[in-house]
């Protein structure tokens, strides 16, 4: 975490404040700026943390492993994963078509559906898991259905993948969207007059270009979903080993009074957040230069 | 200062939106709206103004002096302390001239006590069993021996455990053996958790080792119901939604007050009372470290006292909780069927339950493999 | 540059117009791809905000009334709306500091430090809630010495709006950095180097070619801060007419078997969440009004 302070140090003592900016500088207020920005860094979200991964450190190695890698605290986790990358993949195909359709087709009500794209983005997390619930219980409007089907929603993983497609929506729908506008048209024009078919524009052409961006919202929309709680409570059942989110799991560790246990389990999930993020600003660098 | 224009408006503008969408609240405080709508309220109000005006000779003069208290309780209380804070407002102001004001919380038993620990500053704790309450005494928070000091062990109120089934009892659940059945959809929340659970769970234990069955049985029947359990909410009240809002399962095993409670409104459910039960003791207390700090001992004492008033404990039946009072139990005697109790001392007491029960790694961890 | 605006303002450029046969899809693949895309949006979000007041007023309009004028009700909107006004200037101010060091600066470690602006993004608000708890619980790190002083943090306001800065804490500057990294510095070089102090620049060079950004952000920063459910379930205690916000309340009513009341409330969150979108399409359009100028919030991928 030093390392990560540097900038800080840096405020105080101008030789290493030589060193650390390399490029001369035009613009006053690096000081103040990135000062505050440590500053209120730290007070926010380095210092809790930090006091979380210590907290967590009153255990011992073993008891760590113990409770973070128990069966119930790994299939908390294969289900949060696994269910956001569901999630994730399923905006992946129909939210690159609904941003395709958005961007380049012309329709009656477009503006207005292109704005409710955001929608997950602005409504709590419980409307939505109270909504959902609702929606999709075997009496429901879309779960009758699926009880015809004899699939259950509510209360099941379905539930769980559901609901978190619908928060991590905007995420992949607003990462393609702006990638698909930009496109050059020329290329796809002179694919055409080289002689490709549209399908075979659109698979050698337009989807390749779109990866970069389609992958970072593929990472956006699983990082949005891995800590998602208020609604996947509604909706998942809370079964242990079964329908059980790993945030949840926290949740009843503490509720049992144990603080170790849920701040084990909260370090293993703030890792892969870390990481998540990590990846997300990488590929995104990538992007940014080969995209 | 341009740019204070640039950021403030904005945001006055969003606030300003925000508060439009409340203004229907805001702008008409008509007198209606002091009560909260459900029919409970009503009846508490109308209660608590009957009290007043009956002794209003004696009553001592107002104060002017007002306190406020909080009174965290388990999770299906929260239409009964709902109604008895205002039973409770009259009869203070009454008695002592002073406004007295009672906030409460509702969770999960265990939860709740866990957020007493965590510095929730409770007067008075009413926990679904005395075993959450314990956890305040191991945080310094209660002395020990505060079970004395309210009458009956500290439990104004009682209840037991008993199986709520569909209309017409479809899967033909008679007693607790019948939900180990395959096929049978069980709710129940997390013993964990909640105070109702382990209720529950050791409701179902007895009726193994009462009727001359081993300990080993008792695992073995817990275990095939705990595999049958569908949905396992943190606390009683999320159960009782499962099973009545959502429609999941065949059969809740919940407190008798829910179940009263979910068949007063309704004929799509049906109470089947089991061959044997548990005498669940929900157990009151101050919480000395809370009302020495903020001078409300007297308050929270009373507040817990009133409860034991033959007029409260008509207010418990009517909430479907057994009451203590014999001739208020005896008023509500067709609520109540007769039913074999074991108490808990057959289990040699809380310590001893949650160590043998529901500590880490102990019976339930064992037999509950989902 | 490696930040993302999620949900930025894009551009309101005119769909292309798909005039010839080689440049378009088949008719029927178009319709096909829009019911397809259309009807993933009406299930995913429309169908449940129809719900949410199908159910609303499912007891009609009378009982909807009362259900928003409960006093606990009203209680928890107050607090709500205080949570947002103490936490939404503070991100912005944080998010106007973080940018501007951000783009205007080259320094070592300035990729780590975007990765730790997004981390809250990504972080379970149980988690955010539970590392408060664990410093200002009364079990906790300073919560001892917190009671002693008679400061109440925990299962109190201060709690709340400090989980709530926690959850919301990038969304300015993600919606900031963007923006003005797309101005690049020219403009307040030159302004600095004709002679003009540092906030003369800052106020009016930067933040007008931002303020859409900015305003962006706010709005975002906003919603996320009215709506967080899980971080403050965790420290706020849950009392009935005091650390209840209107989320809380929400599961509050739906617990106490009052669905019809829990979807009102609900349903004045959804009318925020409306009136958020309209604002935010609001400074969409002014940003496309004022796309030729270089303060455009759009195209931060391109």
């Amino acid at each position: 975490m030093s390392a990560l302070l540097r900038p800080a140090d840096a405020r105080q003592r101008p030789a290493l404040r030589q060193r650390v900016f390399g490029r001369r500088r035009v613009l006053p207020g690096s000081g103040l700026s990135l000062g505050f920005t440590l500053f209120y860094l730290s007070l926010v979200v380095l210092i809790p943390l930090g006091g979380l991964f210590w907290k967590s450190t009153e255990l011992g190695w073993a008891d760590f492993l113990r409770i973070a890698g128990s069966e119930r605290a790994r299939a908390a986790y294969a289900l949060t994963f696994s269910a956001s990358f569901a999630a994730a993949l399923i905006n992946g195909v129909f939210g690159l078509v609904l941003a395709w359709v958005l961007v380049r087709y012309r329709f009656p009500g477009r503006r207005l559906l292109d704005a409710l794209v955001d929608f997950p983005l602005a409504l709590p997390t419980a409307v939505a898991g109270l909504a959902y619930t609702a929606l999709y219980v075997p009496q429901g409007w879309i779960g009758r259905y699926f009880d015809l089907l004899g699939i259950q929603v509510s209360y099941s993983r379905l539930g769980v993948v559901v609901v978190l497609t619908f928060i991590s929506l905007p995420f992949m729908v607003r990462t393609v969207q702006p990638v698909l506008l930009a496109l050059e048209r020329e290329v796809e024009e002179a694919a055409a007059s080289l002689g490709a078919g549209r399908w075979a524009t659109v698979r050698r052409v337009i989807l390749p270009a779109l990866l970069p961006a389609w992958s970072t919202g593929l990472a956006m929309a699983f990082a949005r979903a891995i800590g998602e709680y208020g609604s996947v409570i509604f909706i998942a059942g809370n079964l242990p080993r079964k329908t059980e989110i790993a945030p949840l799991l926290i949740v009843f560790q503490l509720e049992e009074f144990n603080y170790a246990g849920a701040t084990a389990i909260a370090v293993v999930l703030l890792l892969a957040s870390f990481f998540t993020v990590g990846v997300i600003n990488l590929l995104s660098r990538r992007q940014q230069r080969y995209g | 200062m341009s740019w204070l224009k640039k950021i403030a408006v904005p945001l006055l503008i969003l606030t300003a939106l925000a508060a439009l969408v409340a203004c229907s609240s805001d702008e008409e405080p008509s007198p209606t709206s002091t009560s909260t709508p459900t029919s409970e309220a009503a009846t508490g109000t109308a209660a608590a103004t009957g009290t007043a005006g009956a002794a209003e000779a004696t009553a001592a003069p107002v104060t002017g002096e007002k306190i406020e208290l909080l009174n965290v309780s388990y999770d299906p209380t929260r239409e009964l302390y709902a109604e008895y804070a205002e039973l409770f407002k009259e009869h203070y102001l009454f008695q002592t001239g002073i406004e007295v004001t009672v906030s409460n919380s509702h969770g999960g038993s265990g939860s709740q006590a866990r957020a007493i620990v965590d510095g929730l500053e409770a007067d008075t704790a009413t926990l679904a069993l005395s075993g959450d309450t314990d956890r305040l005494v191991d945080a310094g928070l209660l002395d020990e021996g505060w079970q004395s000091e309210f009458p009956l062990n500290s439990s104004p109120y009682t209840s037991t455990i008993v199986l709520l089934v569909r209309a017409g009892n479809p899967k033909g659940i008679q007693d607790w053996a019948d939900l180990s059945d395959e096929g049978v959809g069980v709710i129940t929340p997390n013993p964990k958790t909640s105070g109702g659970a382990r209720w529950n769970f050791l409701a179902a234990w007895a009726s193994v080792t009462e009727s001359g069955g081993s300990e080993d049985d008792a695992k073995d029947l817990l275990g095939r119901i705990f595999s049958n359990v569908l949905v396992l909410d943190s606390g009683a009240r999320g159960s009782t939604q499962t099973f009545i809002d959502r429609g999941i399962g065949d059969v809740l095993i919940a407190w008798e007050n829910e179940a009263l409670l979910a068949t007063r409104d309704s004929d799509d459910y049906e109470i089947v009372y089991p061959s044997i039960s548990i005498l669940a003791e929900p157990a009151v207390a101050v919480v000395d470290d809370t009302v020495d700090d903020r001078g409300t001992r007297e308050a929270a004492t009373e507040f817990l006292n009133y409860l034991y008033d033959p007029e409260v404990q008509e207010l418990i039946a009517r909430n479907f909780y057994r009451p203590s009072d014999p001739d208020v139990l005896a008023q509500f005697r067709d609520q109540y069927p007769e039913l074999k109790l074991v108490d808990i001392g057959y289990f040699d007491g809380w310590t001893a339950v949650q160590e043998k029960f529901f500590a880490d790694g102990a019976i339930f961890d064992e037999i509950y493999q989902p | 540059m490696a930040s993302h605006s999620v949900g930025a303002a894009l551009p309101s450029e005119e769909p292309r117009q798909a005039s010839t046969s080689v440049f378009a899809e088949p008719a029927w693949v178009r319709l096909l791809l829009i019911v397809v895309g259309v009807g993933f949006l009406g299930v995913v979000v429309i169908l449940p905000v129809a719900l949410v007041f199908e159910q609303a007023f499912a007891l009609g309009a009378g009982f909807y009334l009362d259900a928003i004028r409960d006093p606990d009700t009203v209680s928890a909107l107050r607090l709500t709306l205080t949570v947002a006004a103490i936490v939404v200037p503070l991100n912005a101010i944080f998010g106007v500091a973080a940018a501007w060091a951000i783009t205007k600066f080259d320094f070592r470690g300035k990729s780590i430090l975007i990765t730790l602006i997004d981390l809250p993004l990504a972080v379970s608000p149980v988690v955010a809630g539970l590392i408060y708890v664990l410093i200002f619980g009364a079990q906790g790190y300073i919560g001892p010495w917190m009671r002693e002083h008679d400061i109440r943090v925990i299962f109190a306001l201060p709690g709340i709006a400090l989980a709530t800065t926690f959850v919301t804490f990038p969304l300015v500057a993600r919606s900031l950095i963007p923006v003005m990294q797309d101005v690049g510095r020219e403009y307040e070089e030159a302004a600095v180097s004709l002679g003009a102090s540092g906030w003369r620049t800052f106020w009016s060079v930067t933040l007008p070619q931002a303020k859409w950004g900015l305003l962006y952000g706010i709005i975002l920063c906003n919603a996320r801060a009215m709506g967080e459910f899980g971080a403050v379930a965790v420290v706020s205690g849950k009392i009935t007419g005091k650390t209840d916000t209107l989320p809380l309340r929400v599961e509050k009513l739906d617990k106490a078997f009052d669905t019809t009341s829990a979807f009102a409330v609900a349903s004045m969150l959804v009318a925020l969440a409306v009136v958020t979108l309209v604002l935010k399409v609001i400074v969409e359009w002014r940003t496309s009004d004022h796309e030729s100028g270089p303060g455009s919030p759009a195209r931060e991928h391109v």
